[in-house]
């Protein structure tokens, strides 16, 4: 909807400060970058560091280790069977290897699994594909250009995007292997942008030192997951089953990961599926809403993975930040949620607050950025009030127009320009109305370079997983970490049912032992976990829902 | 039929979802009113970002003979549309293996001989939520032009609405699917500097400074990534960092 006649007053004060603004961007004066201190002392208004947004764990092996709340609630919880009441004598599937979720870290593992030798069955919540992967716009990092570039160089990126804090042999996976990963896509039929002679273009993501960010138009999590899906799809020993999301790891006598217990959302009947190892590739928890935010996330991305491997005695890591990115549409609330490129701020879009200001540099970091957002509006109480009751800062598109020339916003941005039409609301002409969206877990089950988790049998791929991107993420390297990862863990698994998986008894054990632990902590027991699904059913319409009953969010 | 929720708001506007009224605020999408209205999506329901083709619906408005489409995550609802989502349509796709395939029409026509039961009737690019122009990328493989149907088809979202509509019965966006995969790993020039960094990696070039890397010290490697060579902003592939260390 186009904005409604009190923003368009508010759009005004914006207007008023604008050609000043304009002018001074012309002449070079910037607000001033904060100080390194300055930084830090900001940093206290990012989600990640508000201390009642989050606690310790009570049980599991992670116990003591502080997480935000939504997070601890599901990690803590039951689970959503009775171990009693599931009967794992007869497995309805029978397999080498599971993977678990269809995005692109567990298709490209299904692959590899495969064409390793092993029949692969590859279960998912929703349909094969759809997952965080497919609305990745930006682009797929990789040291492709040896005259100017080297997986040293992306190491040094990756390492000072997390503070120093990633685990080195995790990283140096990442950016060894990337190069292989780019042209394995190129050579399953990826359309990658290119020069007429093949050339790859490259761009420069936050943070790094080289041009590096391949990209197909601004699509390329789509265009990656729709050529590797394809491919799977000629795979005869890849079997793909769809609205059937795992609830539980089930081991075996010998300790080893050895299937699932599965739900079919549909018929809401429980199964079991055996198999010599698993992959988990479950990605991440946008889903959650942590501290109320809206996100970028699919509907799928629930947090379900790190729950069953953390029931099954896998650590978790990193997993207390997460990445918010500064810039989401808050208004049209359709639109809530959807991310806002970091380009437009490159182009010298200021951020501005209801009284037409600036109050930061539009190029700070990410965290620091979102920092500023939130401490503008819930601090200083200078966020411009939405018609739904939440609060946003002005993006001030036009100024682009009016820097770099008439159709500028049109013709570099078209995919938001559209977007926004469709609304009613000319982005050349009037600002964008944004606040900081949960975009990406940083964290996630701990791993090793292998994709080996302490847990033998289980592999891990993609977002599910912690360590590789420290405590923050750079653009680009989500894509890439899935292929890499994803490739890693198919072979993996392949190799491990050759040298070390074992036949033998299935067992919960470790469920029931979970669930005692969360008696003798006092834990709610109405609580349940994985969540699959998230709950957007009104309160109103839940209030008469009088004989539906709800096992966590799903009825 | 009567009314089954009460006009308690101003802002409410009716829709019918399968032909069951409800009323809805008018801001909404169509997905976030049919989870207003009460329902959990299982199906029809994916990225919410309009992107991976899960929530394709198609409607009809008041008085208007015209069937409409839209992705239900990015479609405005309007008073008195009525609407169904069509979250799956069977459309056959077959199997094939694309390391032997030439990467000529002939594959895409043994594979789809379907593809010349087109009767050019346009339903398909009528009824697509992403404006694609179906028929013009049918077209051009008609003719045998891998590269244009490979352009046109790029922002298809494989919903599968063309194929619900098709006379000919077409699975277009498989076939797209499959032109798109020949050009862009067959007939587009191959980057000749991937290939060559894969090579030099497998030799194992760089293992050594990764080691190396791996195991400095952090306050080392902070100083390594401040000091380290950016390249510019508006720098072209002609650009070389002034010195090669680490390269």
């Amino acid at each position: 909807m186009p904005y409604p006649p009190k923003l368009k007053e508010l759009i005004k004060v914006v207007e008023s400060t604008r050609a000043e603004r304009v002018d001074r961007k012309k002449r070079g004066e910037e607000v001033p970058f904060l100080s390194l201190d300055e930084r830090k002392e900001m940093l206290d208004h990012h989600p990640d560091f508000k201390e009642e947004g989050r606690r310790p764990l009570k049980i599991g092996p992670s116990k003591g280790y502080a997480i935000a709340h939504e997070m601890a609630d599901l990690l803590e919880a039951r689970s959503r069977v009775d171990p009693d009441d599931i009967d794992l004598s007869n497995p309805d599937i029978d397999t080498d290897v599971l993977v678990i979720g269809g995005g692109g870290a567990g298709t490209s593992a299904a692959i590899l699994a495969e064409e390793n030798g092993a029949r692969v069955t590859m279960v998912t919540k929703l349909r094969h594909g759809d997952a965080n992967t497919m609305m990745a716009e930006g682009g797929i990092q990789a040291a492709s250009k040896g005259e100017k570039d080297s997986p040293y160089y992306h190491y040094l990126d990756v390492m000072g995007g997390g503070h120093f804090t990633n685990i080195p042999e995790l990283v140096e996976a990442l950016v060894t292997y990337a190069p292989d990963a780019i042209h394995w896509l190129e050579k399953l039929g990826c359309n990658f942008s290119k020069h007429p002679d093949g050339r790859l273009h490259t761009i420069h993501g936050g943070g790094t030192s080289r041009k590096r960010m391949h990209y197909a138009a601004d699509i390329t999590g789509a265009e990656i997951m729709r050529t590797i899906r394809d491919e799977a799809r000629n795979h005869r020993n890849i079997e793909v089953i769809e609205f059937l999301p795992a609830v539980e790891l089930i081991l075996n006598e010998h300790g080893q990961c050895a299937g699932a217990v599965l739900y079919n959302l549909e018929t809401q009947e429980y199964m079991i599926a055996r198999a010599k190892a698993v992959i988990m590739a479950t990605g991440g928890s946008g889903r959650l809403h942590i501290q109320g935010f809206m996100t970028t996330n699919h509907y799928g991305a629930t947090f379900d993975g790190i729950v069953m491997g953390y029931r099954a005695g896998v650590e978790v890591s990193f997993l207390h930040t997460v990445q918010y990115h500064p810039t989401g549409i808050v208004f049209p609330e359709q639109a809530e949620g959807i991310l806002i490129t970091e380009k437009f701020r490159g182009s010298g879009a200021n951020l501005v607050n209801i009284e037409g200001k600036q109050f930061v540099n539009e190029r700070e970091p990410r965290d620091v950025e979102a920092a500023s957002i939130i401490k503008e509006c819930t601090v200083k109480g200078l966020g411009v009030p939405t018609p739904t009751g939440k609060v946003g800062i002005w993006l001030d598109s036009p100024m682009i127009d009016m820097l770099s020339g008439e159709g500028t916003v049109r013709k570099e941005f078209p995919g938001k320009y559209i977007l926004y039409k469709r609304f009613g609301i000319d982005i050349s002409k009037e600002p964008m109305l944004i606040y900081p969206t949960l975009h990406y877990q940083n964290g996630g089950l701990a791993f090793r370079a292998s994709s080996a988790t302490s847990l033998p049998g289980l592999f891990l791929a993609g977002e599910v997983s912690g360590g590789v991107h420290g405590a923050n993420r750079l653009m680009g390297n989500s894509l890439l970490d899935i292929v890499v990862f994803g490739r890693i863990a198919g072979k993996a698994a392949t190799a491990y049912i050759n040298d070390s998986a074992k036949e033998g008894d299935l067992t919960l054990d470790h469920v029931r032992r979970f669930n005692k632990e969360a008696d003798e902590a006092g834990i709610p027991s109405d609580r349940v976990s994985p969540m699959l699904l998230p709950d957007y059913t009104p309160p109103k319409i839940k209030e008469r829902q009088l004989t539906t009953h709800y096992v966590g969010t799903v009825r | 039929m009567p009314n089954v929720q009460k006009e308690t708001e101003a802002d409410l506007i009716p829709i019918f979802i399968m032909g069951k009224r409800y009323l809805v605020p008018e801001s909404l999408t169509i997905m976030k009113a049919i989870e207003y209205a009460g329902y959990q999506f299982i199906r029809g329901c994916g990225c919410r970002g309009g992107i991976c083709g899960a929530c394709s619906t198609v409607y009809r408005k008041a008085g208007d003979y015209k069937i409409y489409s839209g992705l239900a995550c990015q479609t405005v609802v309007e008073p008195n549309m009525y609407l169904t989502q069509i979250p799956f349509f069977p459309a056959l796709r077959r199997e094939y293996d694309y390391e032997t395939m030439e990467p000529v029409a002939e594959s895409i026509y043994q594979l789809y001989p379907e593809l010349f039961r087109c009767v050019a009737c346009n339903a398909c690019t009528k009824i697509c939520p992403m404006d694609v122009q179906v028929l013009d990328y049918i077209s051009a493989l008609k003719r045998g032009d891998l590269e244009a149907a490979t352009r046109i088809s790029f922002d298809c979202i494989q919903c599968g609405l063309c194929a619900s509509r098709c006379m000919g019965e077409l699975p277009q966006y498989h076939i797209a699917q499959l032109a798109r995969r020949l050009h862009g790993g067959k007939l587009a020039p191959r980057a000749e500097h991937l290939r060559q960094v894969v090579e030099s990696i497998a030799a194992g070039k760089f293992a050594d400074v990764m080691e190396e890397l791996k195991a400095l010290p952090v306050d080392e490697l902070r100083k390594l990534y401040t000091e380290r060579e950016l390249e510019p902003a508006m720098s072209d592939e002609q650009w070389r960092p002034s010195n090669n260390a680490g390269l």
